[in-house]
């Protein structure tokens, strides 16, 4: 349901560069941004922070009935990615063997399409995560 | 429960199904009519009207449910609002007409739930109901519903062993169930063969453990205990309700295998009516996916962390066992019409306390529970109910 430019725009930066925040009260990171931190509220002291790019697959599942704007993927991995800093992250996994999509499996981001809007619809990019 | 006691004095539905012959308001008001003839009030002691709804504007291009409603069961100019958590909208609703009386604001209030869903393609459905979890970081991805369950679903069995057929039995038991249902969407009795070959919606689920798309309607009316005691020969007194909220999206939660938020309204609610969960002898839980159904049992503390697969597969949730679970045939049996589903399960619970549960009546059933989920656990909705008379 993705239709508007700006919606794709405004989130481009944190989505291809996998940015956060991190609390310097608390030290937890989060991803995605938040303005308050959950867990300090008021007396957080957020910054951005780039998220690792590596982590581990903690969940996985293998989609074959997609939502509008994925006509051109399904089937597809989707998958809980356990990055190096414990943040977890829902991301696709692509360019990856089937019987090297497990649970606690390495992976690492890389940049990709993710939904295309019918063949002259906006074209949306983002993360993906493939086994090393 | 804080406050003046608040009474079920009404119950109604309409039979939930695929209708293509009938729109959210004929569904809607052929529910809340039942609603109001069972309650024998009359429509002009109505004080207000609380109604829960996802997604009318994406399933059937209409908002502003709460004056439709109104405006179609002739009871303008009643203050008439619209509620909505996601597949937990009914359940929110129905707290805020307790609330409404509780509090002593009115004394007489109608709660309906509804969802029109077929009239939109099973994809266009798919990402409708994927704006229950975070639209940006999730359904962006990707991510639908029997994918966010899928994920919950492998780390369960990853951590506690839990096996596709347990979950298949779950389905299994909730077709049975709302096969003795003459308001379920599903009329057939399945085997475990029937789930485990159907095909994978997104693994380990598979079509036979998602509950379908559901159009159907539901309402209560509800009263304080002056009124109730008046004019209702069989009263159904509400002895808890809690609500509890958690991250939208899965990845933020620090367990997949359980559900934070419905542990903590679950507390909430035995603390409030001061019994605990063997008490209850019968229950209807969001069973959205058959996993969901699993960790519901645990979350509510029918059975120890890990055990729930063990537990249905020894019958135990069967009707005739120590807790009936989903006697409706729970929204994996009955249907799940999103906006409905919370009311439909209090009407499921007071049919079942007045012994009007005809084909699947739980025997001496004294007290009922809800259970409802919004998303994939931001929003957990328990009630508890007692019989009166």
């Amino acid at each position: 349901m993705t239709e508007g430019i700006a919606r794709i725009w405004r989130n481009q930066r944190d989505r291809y560069n996998l940015i956060g925040t991190h609390c310097e009260e608390c030290k937890n990171d989060f991803f995605p941004q938040r303005k308050i931190c959950p867990v300090c509220r008021r007396k957080g002291k957020l910054k951005e922070k780039q998220m690792p790019t590596t982590g581990k697959i903690y969940s996985f599942t293998l989609v074959t009935g997609g939502p509008v704007g994925f006509d051109y993927e399904t089937p597809y991995y989707l998958a809980i990615v356990e990055l190096d800093n414990k943040v977890k992250i829902l991301t696709q996994i692509v360019d990856s063997d089937d019987d090297k999509v497990k649970i606690g499996q390495p992976v690492k981001a890389m940049f990709r399409r993710i939904q295309t809007h019918g063949e002259e619809g906006l074209i949306a990019y983002g993360y993906k995560f493939k086994v090393v | 429960m804080k406050g003046r006691d608040v009474y079920v004095i009404g119950a109604g539905m309409s039979s939930f199904g695929e209708h293509w012959d009938s729109s959210l308001r004929e569904l809607i008001v052929d529910a809340a009519i039942k609603a109001i003839a069972d309650s024998k009030i009359e429509g002009k002691q109505l004080q207000a009207v609380y109604g829960g709804c996802m997604a009318s504007g994406l399933f059937a291009g209409q908002e502003h449910v709460g004056a439709l409603i109104a405006d179609y069961l002739g009871l303008n100019p009643l203050p008439s609002t619209r509620l909505e958590a996601a597949c937990a909208s009914g359940s929110v609703a129905m707290r805020n007409g307790i609330m409404a009386i509780a509090s002593g604001f009115y004394d007489v209030v109608a709660v309906g739930g509804v969802e029109k869903m077929t009239d939109v393609s099973t994809e266009m459905a798919s990402t409708t109901l994927g704006g229950a979890g975070d639209e940006e970081w999730e359904l962006f991805n990707g991510a639908t519903f029997p994918a966010l369950y899928a994920l919950m679903a492998r780390r369960h069995m990853l951590e506690y062993g839990t096996t596709e057929e347990q979950m298949a039995m779950v389905a299994v038991k909730n077709h049975a169930n709302a096969a003795k249902n003459r308001y379920a969407q599903f009329q057939k009795e399945i085997t475990i063969d029937t789930v485990m070959k159907s095909q994978y919606v997104a693994s380990p689920l598979k079509l036979f453990d998602c509950s379908p798309l559901t159009d159907g309607a539901a309402a209560v009316i509800l009263a304080s205990g002056d009124v109730a005691k008046k004019i209702c020969e069989k009263p159904i007194k509400l002895i808890a309700s809690s609500q509890a909220s958690d991250s939208l999206a899965l990845a933020n939660r620090a367990s997949f295998s359980s559900l934070r938020a419905t542990q903590i309204a679950a507390k909430e609610a035995f603390t409030q009516a001061g019994i605990k969960s063997k008490d209850v002898d019968v229950a209807e839980l969001h069973d959205c996916f058959t996993i969901a159904e699993l960790m519901a049992m645990e979350d509510l503390g029918f059975c120890e962390k890990g055990k729930s697969g063990k537990m249905v597969e020894a019958g135990q949730t069967k009707i005739g066992s120590d807790i009936p679970i989903n006697t409706s045939g729970g929204l994996k049996g009955c249907g799940h019409p999103v906006g409905a589903t919370g009311v439909k399960q209090i009407v499921e619970i007071a049919w079942q306390l007045r012994g009007e549960a005809t084909g699947r009546q739980v025997k001496n059933a004294e007290i009922g529970l809800t259970h409802n989920v919004g998303g994939s656990g931001a929003t957990a909705v328990v009630h508890l109910l007692k019989k009166d008379f």
